[in-house]
């Protein structure tokens, strides 16, 4: 468990975040070692009298051959886990795996078939419908891929809504609402209705209705699923960073490996309803169980070659300095454009020359053009991932330079680039699909 | 030979006259009690509204119908086609009609919103009621008022007794469809925070279905007016009774403005409810202080505010 501490706390985030949380709260962590969510031996059969599944007769059969003997849909099968205090478990897998299924029998929203099933140490499967909504309301919190927001309540009352249904009066209620949407960088938005919020911050407002009850476990089942790429990794750096401070015990659900590998402590992988293999994410890269997990793994080391140089485009129009101001001038009258890249006679990158630039140096009766003059941007190296140019390209108003190591200009990469890389359809989503 | 064979003939007619026999010699007491009961509201409420004077009313139901339909051109129209009612001479009869449309329209929401959440809530409830439903809809008005004659005799009881049956049958209807189509995300995730069942009918279906209901209830209204006029034939004074009045004398021009005030008082009805149903239920931003977190689904800000 040591080992899931310091991994966490050793890992880089790029960029800002807006996530801040209050002090006090990093104290509140459930003691090491034992468990919070147990699982063992859970199944989930959909269909009318699913017993029957467990018949003499039907042992072993897959999936696909039991609905066809039996009518019954198997949506988990036989799965056993623990989840580890303040660790993040990822559930992955292709669509119809069962990863929704899983995390809802977690807080019987779907009733399970049979197994055990313990949170806190609190046996769920055997609470009362009493028991289970006092459970509900005040240790467990769950995040939905599509939000599953109010919408004749604000953003505010959203975020309250858990505080409300155990009872909370008023003031507490909007004092911790406060706080929870202060957590998710949503302050201000207090009054406003989801209706008239992005994809993203409607997301934030879920996070926050399911902070504000200050659970202890939270269940997210893909909750970044439905926002766009760049939202998409904003949410999940700043999720990580609030993870890092508020340390809670969270079950996640994705079909995305690669916010598996970076949000999780350990990844379980499912199939047909199955766990195939659960592991560290280093373990699942390099020592994969089988050919399904295989499948998942290359899918990521494809997609992790996304690196400048893989999305650069030509400059397009390129000025060179030994030409002098007026035919920069008039190169750049001629392409219809304000700025170019500039190099030298070995093609290395100089800077960005702009009209005002050549403009000035005309009228001072200038015939050359100095390279300390130009505009220039810091150069990426060819081989970093795009992923962490994002703060970058959105920066400046210029595209990228991309240089190799002597300096010689390789390409330019614009934030379009960038986007239409990511916008390529997932691997594991296209399988899926299929 | 070709004639339908007698002895094919099922008599329904036998017992089901002595079905109405014994209810009226053994619950008779209980149905007077509710005539009694029934009159009284109804006389209180036209007096109510007779008591009004006719301009006052004529403002109100301007500036509700602009409240409404939300322009205030369509808020003088509808004065104006209430006026048009009394310059006919037929305002006395017009509240007439119209008490009873409120006592039965009331009646009916207050039955019909429970019995759609029923519905919705279990679908062997729906299968039982849906076919009776379907029948209500499907059956001629005026045979509602043979039980309704029988049950309370002549007036204006039996005529709100009828006009309730018949036109209960949209809000029932539109209240389950309203509650069935709530989507199942935001039931689901108001049940992972702990919501019980009538945590979720009051901060979710009610709230979500509301649209469909204020439907349900404009076309429970629409029908409601209409099976008032027919409840003339079994004594129900007001506009209707105008109509078969004048239809008996064959007075033309009589009958003529009679009807008329009917289509109006319709036109006015209908304008209003629509308008209730339709108007935009979700705004932008709350026009409330946003310190409320108390369950205040039921007020709608009226002005939506626009996003700077
Ligand atoms: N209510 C239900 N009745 C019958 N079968 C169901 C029901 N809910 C889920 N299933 C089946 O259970 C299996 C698992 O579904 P589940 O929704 O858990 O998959 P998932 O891994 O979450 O997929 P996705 O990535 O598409 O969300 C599927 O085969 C599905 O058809
Ligand atoms: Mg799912």
């Amino acid at each position: 468990m040591d080992a899931v501490g310091t991994r966490r706390s050793g890992r880089e985030r790029p960029g800002g975040t807006t996530l801040t949380v209050e002090p006090n709260t990093l104290a509140t962590s459930p003691p090491d070692g034992d468990a919070v969510v147990r699982v063992e031996g859970l199944w989930k059969v959909f269909g009318k009298n699913p017993e029957r599944v467990f018949d003499e007769e039907y042992r072993g059969l897959s999936k696909t051959e039991l609905q066809a003997r039996t009518g019954c849909v198997v949506g988990i099968r036989d799965v056993s886990f623990d989840v580890r205090p303040r660790e993040l478990f990822v559930l992955m897998g292709l669509s119809g795996s069962g990863k929704s299924t899983l995390i809802r029998t977690l807080i019987r929203l779907i009733e399970p078939t049979r197994g055990m099933l313990s949170v806190d140490g609190q046996d769920v499967a055997a609470m009362s419908t009493r028991e289970l909504l006092e459970f509900r309301r005040r240790s467990i919190s769950m995040v939905f891929q599509s939000y599953g927001l109010l919408p004749h309540y604000t953003v505010l009352q959203n975020s309250a809504y858990g505080l409300k249904l155990r009872g909370d009066d008023q003031k507490t209620r909007e004092e911790k609402a406060r706080a929870a949407l202060a957590t998710v960088g949503l302050t201000g938005w207090e009054s406003y209705y989801p209706d008239s919020l992005s994809g993203g911050m409607q997301q934030r407002v879920g996070l926050a209705r399911a902070l504000a009850t200050d659970p202890d476990i939270l269940l997210m089942d893909e909750p970044f699923s439905g926002l766009d790429p760049l939202i998409r990794r904003q949410l999940q750096d700043e999720f990580v960073d609030l993870q890092d401070q508020i340390g809670k015990t969270i079950v996640f659900v994705t079909h995305d490996l690669h916010e598996a590998l970076k949000l999780g402590d350990r990844i379980a992988i499912m199939r047909d309803g199955e766990i195939v293999q659960i592991a560290e994410p280093e373990e699942i890269l390099s020592n994969p169980h089988d050919d399904y997990v295989r499948a998942f793994t290359r899918d990521a080391s494809t997609a992790g070659v996304f690196t400048a140089r893989t999305v650069m485009d030509d400059p397009e129009v390129l000025l060179y300095r030994w030409q002098g101001p007026r035919a920069a001038l008039a190169e750049l009258v001629h392409q219809k454009r304000d700025w170019a890249f500039m190099v030298d006679k070995k093609h290395r990158y100089l800077g960005i020359c702009s009209r005002d630039l050549v403009d000035t140096l005309i009228k001072e009766g200038n015939k050359h053009i100095e390279a300390a003059d130009l505009i220039r941007p810091d150069p990426v190296d060819p081989d970093v991932l795009i992923q962490d140019l994002f703060g970058l390209v959105g920066a400046g108003s210029y595209p990228l330079p991309v240089t190799d190591a002597d300096g010689t200009l390789l390409g330019v990469i614009r934030p379009r680039s960038i986007l239409e890389a990511l916008h390529t359809p997932d691997p594991a989503e296209e399988a899926s699909d299929a | 030979m070709l004639e339908f064979p007698d002895w094919l003939r099922l008599p329904l007619a036998g017992p089901v006259d002595q079905a109405m026999a014994w209810i009226l010699t053994n619950l008779s007491g209980l149905f007077d009690w509710i005539g009694a009961v029934g009159l009284r509201i109804l006389i209180s409420v036209e007096q109510a509204l007779v008591g009004v004077p006719w301009f006052v009313l004529v403002i109100v139901v301007g500036l509700v119908a602009w409240r409404a339909i939300g322009k205030w051109t369509s808020g003088l129209g509808m004065a104006v086609l209430l006026i048009l009612v009394g310059t006919f001479g037929y305002w006395a009869e017009a509240m007439t009609t119209l008490s009873v449309v409120i006592v039965a329209v009331a009646i009916a929401v207050a039955v019909g919103i429970p019995i759609g959440i029923l519905m919705a809530w279990s679908d062997s409830v729906k299968r039982v009621l849906r076919p009776i439903l379907d029948g209500m809809q499907t059956m001629p008005s005026f045979v509602y008022l043979i039980p309704a004659l029988m049950l309370f005799g002549l007036g204006r009881v039996p005529a709100t007794f009828a006009t309730l049956i018949y036109a209960i049958p949209p809000v029932i209807r539109l209240t389950d469809v309203g509650i069935r189509e709530v989507p199942s995300a935001t039931i689901e995730a108001a049940r992972a925070f702990g919501a019980n069942r009538w945590d979720l009918l009051r901060d979710v279906q009610l709230p979500l279905a509301r649209p469909a209901i204020l439907v349900g209830i404009n076309q429970t209204t629409m029908m409601a007016l209409a099976m008032v006029v027919i409840g003339s034939m079994i004594g129900n004074r007001g506009l209707g009774m105008e109509v078969l009045l004048a239809i008996n004398r064959v007075d033309i021009g009589k009958g003529f403005e009679a009807g008329l005030a009917i289509v109006f008082l319709a036109i006015v009805i209908d304008r209003i409810s629509n308008g209730f149903a339709r108007r935009r239920t979700v705004p932008v931003v709350s026009a409330a202080a946003p310190t409320e977190t108390e369950d205040d689904a039921e007020d709608i800000p009226g002005e939506p505010e626009h996003v700077a």
